[in-house]
């Protein structure tokens, strides 16, 4: 029964490769139907090209060429996409520097990176699909598979783990994990721990969300409403209390700003003046 | 009584645009700057004592006294990229006061005669990389930036650049190929940007906390800054506090106080009925310090004495309900996640060392394996081009030697608990088994 092998069949561990979670039931010895011999003639999965080693299969042709820079005749790039990376390229000695600002416009009109997306740039920017489809690989916002249009980025990193990061996560996405419009995904430190556990919908940062929140929140996402208007970062005052003069504090709360996060029940020196604000 | 500076009055409504800022006094120091000799800005700065608040901690003066004189394309670069974990600090600068930065920013391009310059954002802070942009534009259209800036024959451009999501943009030769438009890897150093950064030219790269006290050194002088804070840590540093403590956010503080000053009495402290078990005294990357550390002085030099970091002046805070394991398997993850992979330590090191993390996290891990993840850390460190491999090596080695016996004590309760589950599950398959002749 030493038969040493990986617990997963190669389909499952190409799909873990590709970013799926691990399957909770992974096969251990005794699992009732895996004794049946199976265990033991498993044959060598082999990938429609013929190969045994993963990652080869789309687009894989040894015959073939890399892909030159675009023929602008060949190209449609949508117009404001060409002046938009234009106006990018000229703000810079070298042009190329354009490339990251570049691809999120893309992005922001496919919805990712795609082939497409990639080659209009690229035909704007004299430069080839190739390049410009590792530097998108290089970068967490980049994204090279099509994904929902609505961004969520749930940070899971240390401050908002030890605050809920990581349930908050995993609620959002088993309320939202049906919807094909939204790309959620677990993210490291967004640079908002004060309001952990938080999250960023389409670039709006909200926090702390509390468990009663969630749902809320998770219906504002599927709507694209503006996601927990009470808890968004901009409206925040600084934690530090003697940092405001007495008079621009009550001005800005007369501004309408929310106090920073308290997480007791304690009285609030100087904030909770939002019912139901801030904790 | 703590001076404020950067954060004096940071709420006051509309801060962020010009008009506000002006009526406050702003600009006044870019318009005196302009009138007076470069190296005597530069000189300032020195005297100030004012040291690099991304974390290397440098001597601001110093380095911008290392770009090279004379006629040529020099370059300012800000670093806003901000993604050491626990650090949120520049973040509020730049939404609540951007025009604080961009005036830093005029002063710090005349001081070294850069003639182009760039604020680069990471991308996830959408709202504040527009609050920035609105603001670039207004001091444009006020004659703050541009060509002939002030009428004094001097071009200044200035374009904020946002990022896309990697860590190792922070690193400053990271930051400079992103900025060129290629996958951010660190450039083998020397050459130092000084001398060959952005596009091969002179360039003066600083974070967005160190650009944006330059007016304020100006504006109260720079001896009376350097006598804020304590000898070698001078000056005024924004701390970010957040993990276990009851009050999170951004505090400004003169260097120099204690650790417990700082998160029990400004951040409040754990929740009731809890106590500090570690904490990270700068960011993610610097060894953790345990409760019998809260005493220290936070400055550049106790810590450093204390064989850690003031780092980005980020303290994270993890109370007793936690477990190590736990903390050091986020960490390690992170740089994992963020290696950029060129150099062969940190790749292979932060992905085997999180391997072995997760392997004592589920129980399938011997004690030996806490020496191998020493050593391991211990060839990490030094052995990289950047230091994004020993940001990962030196606080999961801080864990292990300081929490050894609580890492060992894991590694056997969670083995038990498993081997406990493995035997309910031969039994269960026990019939099974015995059907097909085994
Ligand atoms: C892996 C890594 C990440 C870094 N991230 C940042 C960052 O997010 N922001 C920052 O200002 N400095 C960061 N730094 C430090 C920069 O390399 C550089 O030292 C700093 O921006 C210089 O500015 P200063 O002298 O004003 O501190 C990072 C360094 C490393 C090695
Ligand atoms: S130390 Fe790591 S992140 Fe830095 S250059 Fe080497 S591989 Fe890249
Ligand atoms: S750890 Fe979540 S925002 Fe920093």
């Amino acid at each position: 029964m030493s038969l040493r092998r990986d617990p997963l069949g190669p389909l499952d561990r190409e799909a873990v490769r590709q970013g799926a979670d691990v399957p909770t039931r992974v096969h251990v010895p005794g699992d009732g139907d895996g004794i049946s011999g199976e265990l033991f003639h498993h044959e060598v999965h082999r990938f429609a090209d013929g190969s045994r080693v993963p990652g080869w299969r789309e687009g894989h042709d040894p015959g073939k060429d890399a892909a030159e820079v675009p023929d602008p005749a060949q190209v449609a790039v949508p117009e404001d996409l060409r002046a938009e990376i234009e106006d990018y390229m000229s703000r810079y000695p070298d042009p190329r520097s354009a490339a990251i600002p570049a691809l999120a416009a893309a992005q922001r009109l496919h919805g990712w990176c795609s082939p497409d997306a990639i080659e209009q740039v690229a035909c704007v920017m004299r430069l080839t699909p190739g390049y410009l489809t590792a530097v998108a690989g290089f970068y967490d916002m980049l994204e090279t598979r099509p994904v929902g249009r609505k961004t969520v980025y749930v940070c899971t990193n240390i401050s908002c783990s030890l605050r809920g990061g990581d349930e908050l996560l995993a609620a959002l996405k088993g309320q939202l994990a049906d919807d094909p419009d939204v790309n959620i995904r677990g993210f490291e430190c967004l640079g908002a721990c004060d309001i952990a556990p938080m999250c960023s919908v389409d670039g709006v940062y909200v926090g702390p969300v509390d468990d009663a929140e969630i749902p809320v929140l998770a219906e504002q996402i599927a709507a694209g409403a503006d996601p927990l208007p009470l808890k968004q970062l901009v409206r925040r005052r600084v934690a530090d209390t003697a940092a405001n003069s007495d008079g621009v504090e009550v001005e800005a709360i007369e501004a309408g700003t929310i106090g920073p996060v308290l997480h007791t029940d304690g009285p609030a020196t100087g904030g909770n003046d939002i019912p139901g604000a801030a904790r | 009584m703590t001076h404020k500076l950067l954060f004096h009055d940071i709420d006051e409504p509309g801060l962020n645009t010009i008009e506000v800022y002006k009526r406050r006094g702003g600009y006044q120091q870019a318009e005196k700057a302009l009138a007076m000799a470069r190296d005597s800005i530069v000189k300032e700065i020195e005297v100030s004592g004012l040291r690099g608040r991304g974390g290397a901690g440098f001597p601001t003066g110093k380095k911008a006294s290392f770009i090279p004189q004379g006629k040529m394309d020099k370059y300012l670069v800000c670093n806003a990229d901000e993604s050491e974990p626990g650090t949120f600090k520049d973040r509020e600068l730049m939404q609540k006061s951007p025009h604080t930065l961009i005036e830093g920013m005029i002063i710090a391009a005349y001081a070294v005669g850069a003639n182009k310059a760039f604020i680069f954002i990471r991308g996830e802070y959408v709202q504040q990389a527009e609050i920035l942009e609105a603001a670039v534009q207004e001091a444009k259209d006020a004659g703050y930036i541009g060509p002939n800036v002030l009428g004094r024959g001097i071009d200044l451009d200035l374009w904020v650049h946002r990022g896309a999501g990697a860590y190792i943009c922070g690193e400053e030769t990271g930051l400079l190929d992103a900025l060129e438009g290629r996958r951010g890897n660190p450039r083998l150093k020397p050459p130092f940007p000084a001398n060959q950064g952005l596009y091969q030219g002179p360039t003066l790269l600083n974070n967005v906390e160190t650009l944006a006290a330059i007016p304020h050194i100006l504006a109260v002088g720079p001896e009376a800054y350097a006598a804020m804070g304590v000898e070698a840590s001078s000056g005024t540093k924004l701390i970010s506090v957040s993990g276990n403590v009851q009050r999170p956010g951004n505090y400004e503080i003169e260097l120099g106080m204690t650790g417990r000053e700082i998160i029990y009495g400004l951040a409040g402290g754990p929740d009731p009925g809890r106590d500090v078990f570690f904490w990270f005294p700068g960011g993610s990357s610097s060894p953790v310090l345990t409760k019998d550390d809260l005493d220290l002085p936070y400055d550049y030099n106790s810590l450093a004495g204390a064989k850690t970091m003031l780092g980005s002046g980020a303290i994270i805070v993890v109370d007793d309900s936690n477990s190590v394991v736990d903390v050091a398997v986020k960490t390690a993850s992170f740089y994992k996640h963020e290696s950029c992979g060129k150099c062969t330590p940190c790749r292979e090191g932060t992905n085997w060392t999180t391997k072995m993390l997760k392997r004592i996290q589920s129980g399938e891990a011997t004690p030996m394996d806490l020496d191998v993840i020493e050593s391991v850390c211990d060839q990490i460190m030094g052995n990289c081009l950047c230091v994004l491999g020993d940001a990962m090596a030196m606080p999961v080695a801080s864990m292990v030697q300081k929490f050894r016996p609580q890492f060992e004590q894991h590694i056997e309760t969670a083995r038990a608990a498993n081997e406990a589950r493995l035997l309910a599950e031969l039994d269960a398959a026990a019939p099974v088994l015995e059907g097909i002749g085994h």
